[in-house]
């Protein structure tokens, strides 16, 4: 019975980080990459999943040593474990790919910054076991990759006319210069939040 | 070392390339205590001092670092200043305003992971700033963040008293308002360049 139980809110743990939570959507958390970086898919994708491999290491390592660290430098020592899984991923993007390095910019380093991840080690893995802690790391990362190229795509089928630097729309699309530039990036997430929302009321509703 | 003048990086950090609207940094803030523009002033307040505090340390740390040639402790010797400078500025606000400690709440010791604090470390490093320099790239980015939001607190003080549809009520209608804001901003273009 109980391992029945623990079985369905394992999965569970995964899931709810993907729609039911899911930390841009629904949650608003991690706004400034969000915003920043999605102004093609391949940014958009790029720096989901740099999000979500930090998330993944920090949660294992904070669950891993939630009964040590003392309750009042806590916050503290999760941003450091935090700050050193960013080094160690801008290293590693600056040796996969130099360009893709230049065009995420200092944004990559911000990763430290992100509510997402310290409000993931302070809610869960703090008070998880390592296990759990990984499946809401993975769930939470995907689900944030997902809005990110949610995001991403929009702005640029709409913005440049192409996907992932296809071009998809014939000769002659007058591409919306207003979705690259900043603004478009707050009129697309408003947008995409009015869908979510008007999701939400409907299913309250039936 | 960069030769700008001190002018032209306070009217590109406030205006031009204002770190909320163009850059998106602090927009957790940004969405979360402009709904007052009481709150908003004063969350302005309280930023702009932890980056100028933080500006003149992260100077500090990168000539030492250069120094001792260790650059990749650079991120997490700048996050440490920053969050200690934050804990240094809850403890003042709580002595001497816990009115206005009460009323910051949760957003005080966010002031921690306000992307834009530690931005201002990291591009004033980047762009090879002098000293001088960096105080006043912290001070144009403070101001452009509090301007910024001083201006959607006095837009949404107001849409209190409009009607809008339901799904939009919230963040969805914050953002439309920032997406405009940052039309507007993009007038600035050129002006400091």
């Amino acid at each position: 019975m109980s391992s029945d139980k623990q079985k369905v809110t394992s999965t569970d743990e995964f899931i709810k980080g993907l729609w039911r939570d899911n930390p841009v959507f629904v949650q608003v958390l991690g706004m400034c990459p969000t915003l920043a970086v999605t102004n093609t898919a391949e940014n958009a994708f790029a720096m989901g999943l740099a999000t979500a491999f930090v998330l993944l290491m920090s949660n294992i390592l904070v669950s891993l040593l939630r009964n040590f660290v003392p309750k009042q430098v806590r916050i503290a020592s999760y941003i450091l474990i935090i700050a050193t899984f960013v080094t160690v991923t801008d290293y590693a993007i600056q040796a996969i790919s130099v360009e893709l390095h230049k065009s995420l910019g200092a944004f990559i380093s911000l990763i430290v910054v992100n509510c997402l991840i310290l409000s993931r080690a302070e809610a869960f893995a703090s008070k998880n076991t390592v296990g759990r802690s990984i499946l809401d790391a993975l769930g939470m990362g995907l689900g944030f990759t997902f809005a990110l190229f949610c995001l991403g795509a929009v702005r640029e089928i709409l913005g440049n006319g192409s996907i992932f630097n296809m071009p998809i729309f014939p000769e002659g699309y007058q591409s919306w210069i207003v979705m690259i530039l900043p603004a478009g990036g707050f009129f697309t997430l408003a947008a995409w939040l009015l869908v979510i929302n008007k999701v939400q009321t409907r299913k309250a509703k039936s | 070392m960069n030769t700008e003048s001190l002018g032209t990086i306070f009217l590109n950090a406030a205006l031009v390339n204002n770190f909320v609207l163009a850059y998106f940094l602090g927009i957790c803030p940004f969405l979360g205590v402009s709904g007052k523009m009481e709150t908003a002033t004063k969350m302005g307040g309280a930023v702009t001092f932890v980056m100028i505090i933080s500006s003149m340390c992260a100077y500090g740390i990168h000539s030492l670092l250069v120094a001792i040639n260790a650059p990749f402790l650079q991120l997490i010797s700048y996050i440490v200043v920053i969050a200690s400078t934050v804990q240094l500025v809850e403890m003042f606000i709580k002595k001497i305003s816990p009115a206005l400690f009460k009323s910051l709440g949760i957003f005080l010791p966010l002031i921690t992971t306000n992307c834009a604090i530690l931005a201002v470390a990291l591009f004033q490093t980047s762009k090879g700033y002098g000293f001088l320099q960096s105080v006043v790239y912290s001070l144009g980015a403070g101001a452009g963040f509090m301007l910024a939001l001083v201006l959607i607190a006095g837009i949404r003080e107001q849409l209190n008293f409009a009607e809008v549809p339901s799904i939009s009520k919230g963040t969805a209608l914050t953002l439309f308002i920032a997406g405009i804001l940052s039309l507007c901003f993009m007038g600035f273009a050129g002006l400091g360049a």
